[in-house]
């Protein structure tokens, strides 16, 4: 699961049509990525997909960096 | 005059009047739809009378698990995600405040907004990912004048008005619209049975002097669904012979 930070960084790159080296482990999405509150919703609905995962509305609201999402998904892939 | 074609709808109270004449005009427009309701042989009879295609999805609105899968049902019986959502269900428990029991209240909050809010959250998901989606809330016109007796339903239509206004407002950017529809008095079967006096006093309220019928409703409702009311978002579209003018 090392490529988790990748395929999220991808996901990032192509929802929020930003620059690669900005998406950091401790780049904010809202703060650093500029994203709004929808577009953290899609986000967290593109990775539910990408990982076959289904991630609750509280772990949702906890999302606010990238590493936060990849922390998550890890917890949640088996 | 508006062309629905390759899109897909829900009509929810689909056997109901003007539930059956949404669904008939949409049809006719080039949708395939998707009939919901707790009558299976009504809807089943609605069906078969459209035009074009169409499925029969059972659910009972005061049922949250029902409402709950009813967006999922009716993707899988039509064979692709919903383009329109028209949430036409609706219960009455008609009491004045002195007698209105907490479960006359709860009921048709339950039913009428309740599902109102689950049918949306369901339905919205697919949209936002498809960047186009057409919600229409069915309300009424008691929802913004008031009326005795109602104060149960009047609640219920207007937390539809303020919900879809917030709602418009959160998905407008993904290509989303989310309207209602209030009607004024309707001819159907609740109204054929009221008293000829009583009749006559509701038309002398309605300056086009005459009872609107289901088809008035069903037309607002298309053109709402069309891509030329692309612009149009969080609106509700009176149609009422001019009994209100707001």
């Amino acid at each position: 699961m090392s490529d988790v930070f990748e395929r999220v960084k991808k996901i990032v790159v192509e929802n929020l049509d930003v620059e690669a080296d900005k998406v950091t482990e401790s780049a904010s999405f809202i703060d650093d990525l500029g994203a709004d509150s929808l577009d953290l919703v899609e986000l967290v609905m593109a990775f539910e997909e990408e990982f076959n995962i289904e991630i609750p509305d509280d772990v949702q609201e906890n999302i606010r960096t990238v590493g936060d999402a990849v922390t998550h998904i890890k917890a949640h892939v088996s | 005059m508006f062309d629905l074609s390759g899109r897909t709808a829900l009509v929810t109270g689909a056997s109901g009047g003007i539930g059956s004449a949404i669904a008939k005009s949409l049809s006719e427009a080039g949708a395939k739809v998707a009939l919901s309701g707790t009558r299976e042989g009504v809807l089943e009879e609605v069906r078969s009378g459209l035009p074009g295609e169409g499925v029969v999805v059972t659910a009972n609105l005061s049922d949250a698990e029902s409402v709950d899968s009813l967006v999922g049902r009716a993707e899988e019986a039509l064979g692709g995600g919903l383009d329109i959502l028209v949430a036409n269900a609706g219960i009455t428990r008609d009491k004045l405040l002195m007698q209105m029991k907490p479960e006359d209240f709860d009921d048709v909050m339950n039913v009428n907004l309740g599902s109102y809010y689950r049918l949306t959250k369901s339905v919205v998901r697919g949209m936002m990912k498809r960047r186009h989606g057409r919600i229409i809330g069915i309300t009424s016109i008691v929802g913004v004048t008031g009326n005795p007796g109602q104060a149960n339903y009047c609640a219920s239509k207007a937390g539809m008005i303020g919900f879809t206004k917030a709602l418009a407002q959160e998905v407008a950017s993904r290509g989303i619209t989310a309207n209602c529809i209030a009607p004024g008095f309707i001819e159907s079967p609740m109204t054929d049975v009221l008293p000829d006096a009583q009749k006559e006093a509701l038309l002398g309220q309605i300056p086009s002097g005459k009872l609107g019928q289901g088809s008035d409703i069903a037309s607002a409702a298309v053109y709402l669904a069309s891509s030329e009311a692309a612009y149009v978002t969080g609106q509700t579209l009176h149609v009422n012979g001019g009994m209100a003018m707001i």
